[in-house]
């Protein structure tokens, strides 16, 4: 074991907000005493835009481009190596001032609510009802709600909550518009039972979504679906628009 | 000086005179009147508890007892009188430390109250055991692991490796990225084995610090609770997977704890949140976003269920918000069974984690209702036509689990939530299942109260459903552990058997049987216990179906005679014996015959002559007895042996002695293969002689004289059918001394000339508990206890004098004895010691009214000229022995020898005799000479030899001890 690097940055979680100070440690450990020609720290944030392979001209996706990093060198004789350690942080907008008020939606899912129907004649009856406590969400807080299958003629088998991310890119040219999904959550798994409640609970992922950002030329924002899955092979979607804040 | 010693060989065996009466009153310590001083170890700390009771038994008692005598009182328990030492001393502990205990203990019994469970709620680790023996199956099982990630296989980046080397490397590493692994046709125990080795890489994969494997492993594990095909093992696999959880809940908490430790303090078991550092808060909240993330029901409520108890380190409401959320999940699990397991575990780990929150645990179990009717909706019924699983062995794996969830929810909850929850049950429909929950988990007083109501329900049960056997073996157990009312009593018993007795599967209905034989032998008499017994016969002996259900049957008879301690009673029970007789497995029926002896040397407390107890007694033991083969081990026929004894102690035909020999007759036919039990046999004949000596206080008529002597004639002829050669030596020493006792001279002549003629026999090495042992000590020790013995044996009219003793010297000058051993020359000096004891003018003791060799000869020269002789013979075996011990090697034996010679000389030869007198000062010197002997002991015989000189008679002494030098060292 030579000489080894190491970042410690005084927070835990590694977050920060603008205007605040990031502090913490440079360790050095090493089995004699190390010469040196200096240690400088650089703080780097770059965006990474990655071209899609499939269509030409269209950006993959905006998220987790956005990258901070701490990065600290130790300039060596020419003999040694120079040391290099770099630790990744996060920075999150400052949370927004003013209240946050919750935007109930209740939803009923019939056959005679779906779009997109090829032949609704061939579909089983069902009649699904529940609500969502807000669209409008706390990105720290989770995405909760309540679903009640009230008769289906086909056995369940499965309902889940899947979790878009849409980024919009537009120019002069146009727009390109991508929908990623970034999480999807089983809420019930095979028959449930009719007339009971079922909660819709979900936790956004930390790594995998910000507030929801719309600018003149690019925009993020996020989606819900609720997935039912029935026998044999019927999968009826309910698009919910999310709108998330931090607070 | 050595030729010296040996010409002394000669010397006369003079014996000294002695008066035994005033050596024992001179020997006797002086006798000093006690005083119990004030000091006593124990005793400082209670100085005002004893001045307090001066005072108070001054008081009390006005005797006139002087001081002195009124402080001897037992020295003990004066002492130990009032408060013990250390609770006073506890009690006097500063009260700082006291308050703090004080403190300590209230938090204790604060916590008491609601977050602790008691020891009265049965922990789910007894329930493991049996759930995992129940619920099994024959079908083959299979478990599917994937451990790639959720993109997809990522089989390109080994693909070109030959499959050779990716096999290789699959073995390696079963959990690698993206490995799937299906395992089909798995045995049951297969999948035990695969379980457990699961748990294995758990831990393993903890420890070399792959967490994100760790938790892999878990998530795959917990999926394969979603999987209900073979679904008759799907209690089982509940258990062996929540084990797995169990596991990895405890490294994850034992991690954040740990990290939690820093150099200074640790954390207390009782922290708060605040006290955690935000490294371990971070690393906590991490694994719970993690779990958010899994993509399936199942597995994410498992996992998370599994660490609940991490939410302690995040905030204080973290439990009890996590917990309700958690129930509400399960409401998404479809499949009835595999939801309510899921309730069960999660009731599990709140009872461990936080048993005080109770709204939870009740919401489980109304929300279990609200689904119940899923159990007969159509999806479940074609999952089990699918699996060709009839509704009857269906229901019941659902019963481990609930009555989980109910025995949680019943724990402490006051009578109103009970009635409330046994309401909610009855009204749903074909609730036998409920019901049956309900009699497992609730408590017994609550369910005995109600018993008449629940056979009601039980009746009105659908028959399609639950088998109703199970119904009645559940209420059953519950009136073992508690008492319906008074009034109910008969009824619930006819109503139960009548149900009862009509099932036709044997099986089913000793199931039933045996769980309500307990509560008829609590509360009825013999008569309803017979009728039940007839009623079991009546049941398992067609087809023979006892052969099945010997460990119910066993069950039985154990119920039965732990409530009839009486044996008179119980086995004036008509269909016991019967009963007895459907046990025809040997090992079985000689089980169950323990069971009844134990029971019988447990209870029995008078001695018996009941011809009823002793028949069917005599017939159980005799089938223990018969038992016994080549094969049986040693410590089961120390067992049976200890059993029967324990029964012929407890025969006794009171003055009736003659049948009581007659007993020991039968019983010696009976019982001739234990050799235990003829040793015990010729004890208590050897007793019954001495009874009737004692009853015709040592006059014997000529009726009681014959019976002594065919009691002395049982022992004679049963000794030798023994083998162990030392346990027959003793015998006929000991039925020796009782002849003796009663006057039968030549039957005592007779046990020990056997005795003797034995001794040859003694094999140099004995066998005792398994190990060979050289036998000479005990040798020895016999030997010693059988001169005591000849002291007092008059000489026969038609032998020569002392012949016993003459017989015996040669049998011991004959037996070959182990080189380099003195054994031998020890026995000698005993025989020494023997003679001098037969020289006395009057014996050191006597047998009443049996005249000894010194009445016999009074003193007459001859005898004693005899008797010299032989001492002198047997002294010069001594001095020849000595002197084959002068080799270098031996020469510390000769030393030791020659002083114990010295010793015996001094106490019991008449050293006034000058050739005697010689021979002690050259044994002196011989002790001394090689300086090989302990000059301590020397000192101290010196002494002892001045202190004897000062007394009278003893003048010559002092002579001696001038001839006596002490060597010192150099």
């Amino acid at each position: 074991m030579g000489t080894t690097l190491d970042i410690k940055i005084k927070r835990a979680n590694k977050v920060y907000h603008a205007g605040e100070m990031l502090s913490g440690v440079v360790v050095i450990s090493g089995k004699d005493s190390v010469q040196h020609q200096g240690l400088s720290l650089t703080v780097e944030g770059t965006v990474n835009l990655q071209l899609s392979a499939k269509s030409v001209g269209v950006f993959e996706a905006f998220y987790n481009s956005v990258k901070y990093t701490l990065r600290c060198d130790m300039r060596r004789s020419l003999l040694a190596k120079d040391l290099t350690k770099t630790c990744e942080f996060i920075v999150h907008s400052t949370p927004q001032k003013g209240k946050w008020t919750p935007s109930p939606v209740d939803f009923t899912i019939t056959p005679d609510t779906l779009q997109n129907v090829k032949e609704r004649a061939l579909l089983p009856k069902f009649l699904i009802r529940g609500h969502l406590n807000s669209t409008s969400c706390v990105i720290t807080q989770p995405l909760t709600g309540e679903l009640v299958v009230e008769s289906s003629e086909a056995a369940i088998k499965s309902i889940e909550l899947q979790l878009v991310r849409v980024e919009t890119c537009g120019c002069a040219e146009g727009y390109a518009r991508d929908a990623t999904e970034i999480q999807n959550i089983q809420i019930a798994d095979g028959d449930v039972c009719r007339g009971l409640s079922i909660p819709i609970y979900m936790v956004f992922p930390r790594l995998f979504t910000c507030p929801t950002l719309e600018t003149t030329n690019f925009k993020v924002e996020f989606e819900v679906n609720i997935v039912v899955l029935l026998h044999p092979d019927h999968l009826i979607t309910e698009n919910f628009p999310l709108k998330l804040c931090r607070m | 000086m050595e030729k010296e010693l040996w010409a002394c060989a000669e010397a006369n065996g003079h014996s000294r005179n002695r008066n035994y009466k005033a050596e024992f009153a001179s020997c006797r310590l002086e006798a000093v009147p006690l005083e119990f001083g004030d000091y006593h170890p124990l005793k400082p700390i209670m100085v005002t508890e004893s001045k307090t009771k001066k005072v108070s038994r001054k008081g009390s008692t006005s005797s006139t007892s002087s001081s002195s005598s009124s402080s001897v009182v037992d020295p003990l328990s004066s002492v130990l009188d009032g408060t013990d030492p250390l609770s006073m001393f506890a009690a006097s502990a500063d009260p700082a430390t006291l308050a703090a205990a004080m403190d300590n203990s209230r938090k204790k019994r604060d916590r008491d109250d609601n977050s602790i469970v008691g020891s009265d709620f049965e922990p789910w680790a007894s329930k493991r055991g049996e759930i995992l023996a129940r619920y099994t199956t024959t079908e083959k099982l299979s478990i599917n692991l994937f451990m790639g990630s959720e993109k997809g296989k990522a089989g390109t980046a080994t693909s070109a490796m030959s499959e050779k080397v990716r096999t290789r490397l699959e073995e390696l590493d079963d959990f690698e990225e993206g490995s799937q692994k299906e395992l089909l046709n798995l045995t049951q125990q297969d999948y035990v084995n695969r379980i457990e080795e699961l748990n294995q890489s758990l831990k393993d994969a903890w420890a070399s610090d792959q967490k994100v494997k760790a938790l892999k492993i878990v998530i795959q594990c917990s999926k394969l609770l979603s999987d209900t095909s073979v679904i008759q093992f799907y209690p089982s696999k509940f258990v062996l997977i929540t084990d797995i959880l169990d596991t990895f809940g405890k490294l994850v908490y034992e991690r954040i704890f740990s990290m939690c430790v820093d150099n200074r303090s640790v954390l207390p078991d009782h922290f708060s949140p605040e006290n955690v550092n935000d490294t371990a808060k971070e690393t906590c909240l991490n694994w719970f976003f993690k779990i958010a993330s899994i993509r399936e029901l199942i597995p994410r409520f498992y996992v998370e269920a599994s660490i609940l108890k991490c939410n302690k380190f995040l905030s204080k409401t973290g439990i009890s918000e996590c917990l309700p959320r958690l129930t509400c999940m399960v409401r998404g699990i479809g499949d009835p069974l595999v939801s309510v397991y899921a309730r069960a575990y999660l009731c599990r780990v709140g009872m461990e984690v936080a048993p005080h929150l109770k709204e939870s645990l009740n919401k489980n179990f109304f929300d279990f209702l609200l689904t119940f009717k899923q159990i007969h909706g159509d999806t479940v019924q074609n999952q089990l036509v699918l699996q060709g699983v009839e509704l009857p062995s269906y229901l019941p794996l659902y019963s481990p689990a609930m009555d989980w969830v109910f025995q949680c929810v019943s724990y402490h909850a006051p009578e109103a939530l009970l009635t409330e929850m046994m309401e909610r049950c009855k009204k749903l429909g074909n609730n036998a299942l409920l019901l049956n929950s309900v009699m497992s988990a609730f408590r017994a007083e609550f369910i005995a109260a109600r018993s008449m109501d629940f056979i009601g329900m039980i009746k009105e049960c659908d028959e399609s459903g639950f088998p109703k056997h199970l119904l009645f073996r559940s209420l059953g157990l519950n009136l073992a552990l508690a008492d319906p009312p008074e009034s109910d009593r008969l009824q619930i018993l006819n109503e139960a058997w009548k149900v009862i007795t009509k099932l036709k599967n044997p099986q089913d209905y000793i199931n039933c049987a045996e769980v309500w034989v307990e509560y008829t032998c609590k509360h009825f008499t013999k008569r309803e216990v017979n009728t039940i017994l007839a009623d079991v016969i009546k049941h398992m002996t067609p087809d023979r179906a006892f052969e099945d259900s010997y460990p119910q049957l066993q069950s039985i008879i154990k119920k039965v005679i732990a409530h009839f301690h009486d044996f008179s009673v119980l086995f004036s029970v008509e269909k016991f014996l019967p009963f007895l007789d459907m046990f025809q497995k040997e090992s079985v029926r000689v089980e169950v015959c323990k069971c009844i002896m134990e029971v019988f040397i447990k209870h029995q407390q008078e001695p018996t002559k009941d011809p009823v107890i002793l028949n069917a007694l005599l017939h159980v033991c005799k089938t223990m007895h018969d038992s016994v083969n080549a094969l049986t081990l040693e410590d089961e026929k120390r067992m049976l042996a200890y059993l029967i004894n324990g029964f012929i102690k407890m025969v006794s035909f009171g003055r009736d002695f003659e049948q009581q020999l007659s007993f020991y007759v039968e019983a010696r036919s009976m019982f001739c293969n234990l050799e235990p039990v003829l040793v015990q046999l010729i004890h208590s004949v050897n007793r019954l002689a001495m009874e009737t000596r004692k009853v015709m206080k040592g006059n014997h008529s000529r009726k009681t004289a014959a019976f002594v002597r065919a009691c002395v004639a049982y022992c004679f002829i049963t000794i030798p059918s023994l083998a162990g050669i030392f346990t027959r030596l003793n015998l006929y020493l000991h039925s020796g001394q009782v002849a003796l006792a009663n006057q039968c001279l030549s039957q005592a002549d007779a046990f020990f000339k056997a005795a003797i003629s034995l001794v040859p026999e003694v094999p140099k090495m004995i066998n005792i508990d398994g190990k060979m042992r050289p036998s000479e000590s005990f040798l020895l020790e016999f030997l010693c206890n059988f001169f005591s013995t000849l002291l007092i044996v008059p000489d026969h009219p038609e032998h020569g004098v002392l012949f016993l003793v003459r017989e015996l010297l040669n049998v011991i000058q004959d037996y070959t004895w182990e080189e380099n051993s003195d054994e031998k020359i020890r026995i000698y000096t005993c025989v020494l010691h023997l003679l001098s004891a037969m020289s006395q003018e009057t014996y050191l003791y006597h047998v009443d009214k049996v005249d000894s060799n010194d009445s016999l000869y009074g003193g007459d020269s001859k005898f004693l000229a005899e008797n010299n002789k032989l001492c002198e013979t047997v002294m010069a075996q001594i001095l020849e022995h000595l002197k084959t011990l002068a080799k270098d090697e031996a020469l510390k034996r000769q030393s030791s020898l020659g002083l114990s010679f010295f010793n015996s000389i001094l106490a019991h030869g008449d050293l006034r005799n000058n050739r005697l007198n010689q021979l002690s000062v050259n044994l002196w010197h011989l002790a001394q000479r090689h300086g090989c002997v302990d000059t301590r002991t020397m000192v101290k015989t010196l002494e002892y030899i001045k202190k004897q000189s000062k007394q009278p008679d003893m003048g010559h002494l002092t002579e001696l001890a001038l001839r006596l030098p002490l060597q010192t060292r150099t």
